[in-house]
């Protein structure tokens, strides 16, 4: 059980998506400016993450690999995402349009999103079995949700801030995850306690 | 009476300085040399001017009628002549112009015949349309119309109806002057305000460094008889703030979303009850007002002053001395500096305070927010200043709102605590406005939205009404044609006088067709309108000067211009206008 | 090779069906995007973006035809916003931007042709032909479509100054004190 426990709290915290693997950059600077759009991405991003990977591991065990077609791995997951991702978007956008207002255009960019792709790839490097592996990908889709939130109140802030001119923008923004990056290192003493 | 005081969160202790302008009575301020009454002088409705340039007026006449039910009046306070109905600078931080009757008093003071109501007698609906005809609002500072606040919640009885003679503000001591002189009228305007409002108890509230105050009310209380308790409030600013005192008085909290009736709790000022009490049981309207003139003047003191009385004036009485730099309406926590001081007394001008370098002296710098916390511990109504200084600075107003910046009753605490020297009520002030500013321009995009839709709709169907016409015209034709010669009625001829013509007596009610039909009937309008134009000829033209032949000229040579460029713009008006 | 392909083509049509499916099952009807857009929009309806009014202009906008700058009466201040609805780019305005204004008819030269009437997109201008007319000021959006109609150039635009109903409290400026 606590091997579980420990993938899941590595996954958020240690070996954070965002700031110690540096995969899905591009929502984290791009979706980062409002709190409250930052939650919805986190949600979306939350539940993509973790179907993709599921999804993923079934494509990979049960059609890739017993043709030995490892090669088409990076192939088949994009498109497997991008329906998930889409299938998302037609579902929340009928059931509920308030929800689909506010993540808005952002729910497409959960497909380019880099950790969508990069977890999946990072299970079968890890050699997960299929509980390990959505616990991974929910962790990191956690880790992920629990960094935009945290970044999107810090950024909300520093825009009333007096910014010197030039660090405006998205510079501060960048030195800003530059020194949450540094305070999330300091979780990577969180597993020689076993 | 011992009453169980309730206490509320936050506020500070400045000092009160209200010794020096207590030490005289109440003096009559004399008669300027002009009068310029504002006609908006009350939240709400912009009373409409009823006197005409020229008119004489008597002392008490209503020279400005309610405009709606949240309005109220507005009287001359002297009798005279109307000089003007001009802009004039206001009372109000900006020093922009409003809409200002200017009297030139006669020097008689001359009262128009003041009829005592008989307000015992009268139903409540009555006495409120008499209380806001006699421009009664509320005196402290808001100038709500207090009619509109006599009438108690559908669904909650009234239980406390508080009268406010807290005056918490430092150097203001108007009301404390009130209470002391003529607490035998604020007592029984109290009682009015109890018939209205059906509330079971009355509290009045007046901070305990004003024992003078409370000894006259209490005796006044006694002395009439009623069951009013005079409660003496622990000396804090902003005890004297509406919701504050109600806070002390009867424990209940207003929360943001409701009124205080709905918790059964009326608050009104004691200047309020005693002009309510005044106007109803003399028939006098409000036409003055008493005016805490103190600060860094050589005698400071309370005047009943006459609305309208030039500032300069006012302050002349007090003899303010040679380093005053600046003159604040209001007290000097939520008052403003006055821009302009020609600008007039009106019904919320509680207090005028000269101010010096050495009595206020400029405020500091402002450094940056060290997040000490200290205005949110002030702040009497828990909010988070700092929060709201940081959004507001931001212009992040959408945050602001969500840190409830409309609770935020500008008391200036804050302001008065920060370490830093920030400004933090001004910055509010600028949030709220530019607030304002966008909800009143996005209700106004909708509206025009709203009326461009019901343009289009109306465009249409007009259209759509046209065809119909034309295409039954054409039919009832047809059909007509058989039976008779063609007796057809007026309209019918005429509406297709050509393309009867040239129609097939067979069915006509297609789309199509009637399109053609109505074409045919603007050209026919359009030649119409071209002879007409033809067989008029100018007749008066035989006296004309040099000048007004070169004008008609230059039109012509305009309106032959036009038609060269576009022939149809030029027809259609006739046509147009004869539709 | 084969299984290759068959496997892929398999995936494709398995994906592609449950997509299909679901844009039927799950369809939505109009397009939230333009009213939110058009929301943004001063609904001066002038027309000077080159569509017949706002709600045509933000179709556009949602439908990716036209730019976000092209509405001078919206301001800086809506292409901003608009940029911020829909992740674009924030661009300077096609043309300069102008104080806020409305029209004024001058009603000695007015000759009541109802020309004037019929231009207005928002019914702001009240007369009847032949009688003076008048701009209801209240109601002008300010959009001078009255002013091209005008047969005697009688229309012209007066910016909005500042009154005690508009006015608003200034950002507190901060006074910065020279050095000694």
């Amino acid at each position: 059980m606590t091997h579980y426990l420990f993938i899941l709290v590595g996954a958020v915290l240690v070996n954070n998506v965002v700031l110690v693997k540096i995969l899905g950059l591009c929502p984290f600077t791009g979706v980062s400016k409002k709190l409250e759009t930052a939650f919805g991405m986190g949600a979306a991003t939350t539940f993509v993450l973790t179907v993709a990977t599921g999804a993923s591991y079934v494509i990979d065990h049960y059609l890739l690999m017993p043709f030995g077609l490892e090669y088409l791995r990076t192939l088949s997951f994009i498109v497997t995402i991008a329906a998930i991702v889409q299938l998302t978007e037609m579902v929340i956008q009928k059931t509920s349009p308030l929800l689909h207002q506010v993540l808005g255009i952002y729910l497409p960019l959960i497909t380019t999103n880099c950790a969508v792709l990069g977890v999946p790839l990072l299970n079968i490097a890890n050699k997960y079995d299929f509980v390990e592996s959505l616990l991974f990908g929910a962790g990191s889709a956690i880790g992920f949700s629990l960094v935009l939130v945290l970044f999107a109140g810090i950024r909300e802030r520093v825009e009333g801030a007096d910014v010197p001119t030039h660090f405006r923008g998205t510079a501060i923004a960048m030195v800003t995850a530059g020194l949450m990056s540094l305070a999330f290192m300091g979780f990577a003493g969180l597993d020689k306690y076993q | 009476m011992l009453q169980h005081l309730f206490g509320f969160k936050g506020g500070v202790k400045p000092q009160t300085n209200k010794a020096p302008s207590v030490q005289e009575p109440i003096g009559q301020a004399p008669l300027p040399a002009r009068l310029y009454v504002p006609l908006h002088q009350s939240i709400g409705g912009v009373p409409n001017p009823l006197v005409q340039v020229g008119e004489p007026v008597l002392k008490g006449q209503l020279i400005g009628g309610a405009d709606g039910w949240v309005s109220a009046a507005v009287h001359a306070p002297t009798s005279g002549t109307v000089l003007a109905i001009e802009e004039h600078v206001a009372a109000h931080p900006s020093g922009l112009p409003t809409l200002t009757v200017v009297i030139e008093p006669d020097g008689r003071d001359e009262w128009i015949s003041c009829t005592p109501l008989d307000y015992r007698s009268l139903p409540p609906e009555g006495v409120r349309e008499a209380l806001r005809d006699a421009g009664v609002v509320g005196l402290g500072g808001a100038v709500f119309p207090s009619h509109a606040k006599l009438t108690a919640a559908r669904s909650v009885a009234v239980e406390q109806l508080v009268i406010n003679g807290a005056e918490c503000e430092p150097f203001m001591t108007c009301d404390d002057l009130l209470m002391r002189e003529r607490a035998e009228e604020i007592v029984r305007g109290s009682a009015i305000f109890r018939e209205l409002l059906a509330a079971r108890r009355v509290l009045i509230g007046i901070e305990d460094n004003k024992p003078e105050a409370v000894a006259a009310m209490q005796a006044a209380v006694q002395r009439l008889g009623e069951d009013h308790e005079v409660v003496a409030v622990p000396t804090r600013y902003p005890a004297g703030g509406a919701k504050q005192l109600i806070r002390v008085l009867t424990g209940k909290e207003v929360p943001a979303s409701k009124r205080s009736t709905e918790l059964g709790v009326q608050c009104f000022n004691v200047a309020t009850a005693y002009t309510a009490y005044r106007a109803l049981a003399y028939g006098e309207p409000v036409i003055s007002r008493i005016v805490t003139l103190t600060g860094n003047v050589l005698q400071p003191r309370n005047w009943e002053v006459r609305l309208g009385t030039p500032l300069r004036d006012l302050v002349a009485l007090g003899q303010p001395k040679a380093d005053t730099n600046k003159y604040l309406m209001g007290g000097p926590m939520m008052g403003f500096e006055i821009p302009d001081l020609a600008a007039p007394v009106v019904k919320a001008t509680n207090c005028v305070i000269a101010g010096s370098p050495t009595l206020f002296p400029p405020s500091p710098p402002e450094m940056p927010c060290i997040r000490c916390g200290a205005c949110a511990e002030v702040c009497p109504h828990e909010l988070q200043p700092f929060e709201l200084y940081w959004f507001a600075r931001a212009r992040n107003f959408g945050k602001t709102q969500e840190y409830y910046l409309f609770d935020c009753i500008e008391c200036g605490c804050c302001s008065y605590v920060c370490p830093s020297h920030i400004p933090l009520v001004q910055y509010f002030r600028f949030a709220k406005s530019e607030i304002w500013s966008r909800e009143r321009e996005k209700q106004a995009a909708e509206a025009a939205k709203a009326r461009f839709e019901l343009r289009n709709a109306r465009a249409e169907r007009e259209q759509a009404e046209k065809a119909d016409r034309l295409a039954r015209a054409s039919t009832a034709r047809s059909s007509e044609r058989k039976p008779a010669s063609a007796v057809a009625s007026a309209a019918v001829v005429e509406a297709g006088v050509s393309s009867a013509l040239a129609s097939e007596p067979a069915v006509v009610s297609s789309a199509a067709d009637a399109d053609a039909q109505k074409k045919a009937t603007i050209v026919a309008a359009m030649e119409r309108a071209r002879a007409q134009r033809a067989a008029v000829q100018p007749r008066n033209t035989g006296q004309l000067s040099a000048q007004q032949q070169r004008e008609i000229a230059a039109i012509e040579a305009r309106r032959a211009a036009l038609q060269a460029e576009s022939p149809l713009n030029t027809v259609t008006p006739p046509e147009r206008a004869a539709e | 090779m084969i299984i290759t392909l068959a496997i892929m083509a398999l995936g494709a049509i398995v994906l592609g069906a449950a997509l299909g499916y679901a844009s039927i099952k799950f369809k939505v009807e109009g397009d939230p995007l333009v009213e939110k857009i058009e929301a943004i929009l001063p609904q001066t309806q002038c027309g000077q973006c080159g569509y017949p009014g706002c709600k045509p202009y933000a179709a556009a906008i949602s439908a990716g035809e036209a730019d976000i700058n092209l509405c001078p009466p919206g301001g800086m201040d809506g292409v901003r916003k608009l940029a911020d609805l829909l992740g674009r780019e924030v661009k300077p305005l096609e043309v300069e931007e102008k104080p806020k204004q409305v029209a004024i008819i001058d009603e000695a030269t007015c000759i009541g042709c109802t020309l004037c009437i019929q231009a207005c997109p928002v019914d702001a201008i009240v007369g009847a032909a032949k009688q003076m007319h008048t701009i209801i000021e209240s109601l002008c959006t300010g959009c001078e479509l009255c002013i091209k109609p005008c047969p005697v150039e009688c229309i012209h635009m007066q910016p909005i100054t500042e009154n005690l109903d508009n006015w608003k409290w200034k950002y507190p400026v901060i006074e910065i004190k020279r050095a000694a």
